[in-house]
């Protein structure tokens, strides 16, 4: 059975490009970058490209990069690092709907005595900039908020946003482990101190990631150890998986054009069609900008891991909100946060594409997610055919 | 993603008697979609009190749509005295087990049936019995402590997995855990009567006049019961054993070992020197 891959926001194919640029580096060019030998030391100029390669999409300078293991490693090493170098500061600025990676640290945070605000959105996944300019004080060690939401796609103003704390002298990280190559940016021309790249999630392997810190924030490193990335992350380094990051920012950026294009369509497409087949479904954010590859509905009166699992018999890969999938007992804290009624939230599912999808794919997924919905509506107790309201209706 | 057995995704994605029972005469409808799942079971039952359809409606995942199936299937021929004795373990074994965390979804086809069974026997509806605990999932102490005695149940983790109680906001948690040690308490009958003072003293003082003081006496030493004071016990050695280099040993590994195994194990024997 084919794979339709359609849950790139939680990772991704290997672009074959990447793969091949890596390769030597599990084979014959083994060295440690560190050596002193030629054999050693010219895995360490072709890190040193992959680091301008990372750079050259984040409209970051090279000494600005350091490589971590993933996009948790560079969140924790964020927010730790701003604590330590914030002196007596002990309050955190942050979102609803973060990432683990940061919603779970600071609630560790939160039991060590630190106070964390986590800023509300609207029902379509907007972040409340009054509240958030609100809580900016002289006690704020550092400000986190995700550029992109990983299960709505929902983008946040996170320029603007850390403008306002710029302006009040706290420092201010995002997770955009999302956003890189899919959202241009330029970090030269920003207020950001602190950014997260997850490697696997634009293809390149699981296993690296990059935390960019603006020249001249004070830096305090998260793992300790030798002088790897100028001393501020210890280890040595995966330089395998570094190359192929640095291979796959260089490919990123080369597509973002297709990307916004050719992907966007398909999405476009697969969300309309899917809300004008079925009955009683939404998009959730669809009212926000958000991510082009990224579409949340909700079908309304089932829940969404019996629908993952009827998809997963032709092979259709995607994600659910809903409480089940996620081994909680409560729907995704991202829906819980806007709002989304549970009638709604428990039956979401989010179709993540990528460069690698088709419109034949797309037609497949129309094809058979109808009569899939419609299978379990059938067995639902709250589902009566004459509650049906068209999506145009909603 | 979740370890199903071939038969949850058997009943999963061929599910038998989906769909209402026309006429039914026995329904039990549980769960909300607040909760995350829901059910509703219809029976037709004959004049004989035998179940002769059951259909089911299923708002829930891969699993509450198998356990539904399952028990439809269990029930079809039983008589409403066989059927009431259906347990969810049953249910839950006849599908070749559910993941833990799965078990609630076991439990609500128990809770429809229950609820089916009195709409059979016209009882009124029932009203809510005890209080809500875990206001997240509307479950009440006497829902909880019914399932920890059901399933023998431990800790809030497998608490949460057969109810979903405490599986929101957490703060439920330490009244979970008092009802955890309630029933415990309920089960195990007190290990040992409590013994009055005068009870204690007077075993002691048997079991040494029938268990120590003869192998004792055997070595040309004695011992002298001093006083009982709460659990400690206060003896004099006497003859050899007052001499005895060794008689430290014989009170712990002698004395005490026997006045606990036979009168009350947290006794403690305590030397008194004159």
């Amino acid at each position: 059975m084919k794979t339709i891959y359609m849950d790139n926001n939680a990772t991704t194919k290997v672009a074959p490009e990447v793969l091949e640029a890596m390769q030597p580096f599990l084979t014959d060019r083994y060295g440690n970058p560190s050596s002193a030998y030629t054999f050693g030391g010219k895995v360490a100029r072709d890190i040193r490209e992959a680091r301008e390669q990372v750079a050259s999409i984040l409209g970051a300078s090279p000494e600005e990069i350091i490589f971590t293991s993933c996009g948790s490693e560079s969140d924790n090493t964020a927010i730790m690092s701003a604590l330590s170098t914030g002196k007596d500061k002990m309050h955190i600025v942050t979102s609803r709907v973060e990432h683990p990676a940061i919603k779970v640290l600071c609630n560790e945070l939160a039991k060590q005595g630190y106070r964390i605000t986590e800023i509300p959105v609207d029902k379509e996944g907007h972040l409340d900039m009054d509240q958030y300019k609100e809580n900016l004080t002289s006690d704020t060690a550092i400000v986190s908020l995700m550029w992109a939401n990983n299960e709505t796609g929902v983008i946040f103003p996170v320029e603007e946003a850390a403008l306002m704390a710029r302006d009040r002298g706290i420092l201010f990280h995002t997770d955009a482990v999302q956003a890189v190559g899919k959202i241009p940016i330029d970090l030269q021309n920003s207020a950001i101190d602190m950014l997260s790249i997850s490697g696997h999630k634009l293809h390149a392997p699981k296993g690296v990631g990059v935390l960019y810190v603006r020249k001249g924030t004070k830096f305090s490193p998260f793992l300790i150890g030798g002088h790897q990335e100028r001393g501020r992350r210890g280890g040595t380094e995966n330089t395998a998986s570094i190359i192929a990051l640095g291979k796959a920012c260089e490919l990123a950026a080369k597509r973002m054009e297709e990307e916004n294009t050719r992907v966007k369509a398909l999405r476009d497409r697969l969300e309309k069609d899917l809300l004008n087949r079925i009955p009683n479904s939404r998009v959730n954010g669809g009212g926000a900008e958000r991510l082009l590859n990224t579409t949340n509905i909700s079908f309304e009166y089932i829940e969404g891991e019996a629908i993952l699992l009827l998809m997963d018999e032709f092979g259709i890969c995607a994600s659910s909100g809903s409480a089940c999938t996620s081994g909680s007992l409560q729907p995704s804290h991202v829906l819980r946060a806007m709002g989304v009624p549970f009638t709604m939230a428990h039956g979401s599912v989010r179709f993540s594409l990528s460069v690698y999808n088709t419109e034949e794919e797309v037609d497949f997924v129309l094809d058979k997610v109808p009569p899939i919905i419609e299978k379990l509506r059938g067995l639902s107790p709250f589902w009566k055919p004459e509650s049906q309201v068209c999506a145009s209706e909603t | 993603m979740w370890e199903y057995t071939d038969k949850v995704k058997e009943h999963f994605l061929n599910p038998r008697n989906a769909g209402e029972v026309e006429n039914a005469n026995a329904i039990g409808e549980v769960g909300s979609m607040t909760c995350g799942d829901a059910l509703k079971l219809t029976l037709q039952v004959d004049d004989k009190g035998i179940i002769e359809d059951a259909k089911f409606q299923t708002f829930g995942c891969a699993s509450a749509i198998a356990s539904a199936s399952a028990l439809t299937e269990m029930l079809k021929g039983k008589s409403l005295e066989e059927a009431e004795k259906i347990t969810n373990q049953e249910i839950a074994g006849y599908l070749g087990g559910l993941p833990k965390e799965k078990m609630h979804c076991s439990v609500l086809g128990r809770q429809a049936l229950e609820a089916a069974l009195s709409n059979y026997r016209g009882e009124p509806q029932k009203e809510q019995e005890g209080e809500i605990v875990c206001e997240c999932f509307g479950v009440t102490d006497v829902e909880i402590e019914k399932a920890i005695r059901e399933n023998n149940l431990s800790s809030v983790e497998e608490v949460t997995n057969y109810t979903k109680a405490g599986g929101g906001c957490e703060n439920c948690h330490d009244t979970i855990r008092e009802l955890i040690s309630k029933v415990r308490e309920e089960e195990s009958p007190v290990t040992r009567p409590k013994l009055s003072n005068i009870q204690k003293i007077r075993m002691i003082e048997e079991t040494i006049d029938r268990e120590i003081r003869p192998s004792l006496q055997q070595d040309g030493g004695d011992i002298e019961l001093i006083d009982v004071i709460g659990n400690r016990v206060l003896v004099a050695t006497r003859g050899a054993c007052a001499v005895c280099k060794s008689s430290e040993l014989t009170l712990t590994h002698l004395v005490e070992a026997k006045l606990r195994e036979l009168v009350w194990p947290e006794l403690v024997v305590e030397e008194v020197k004159e």
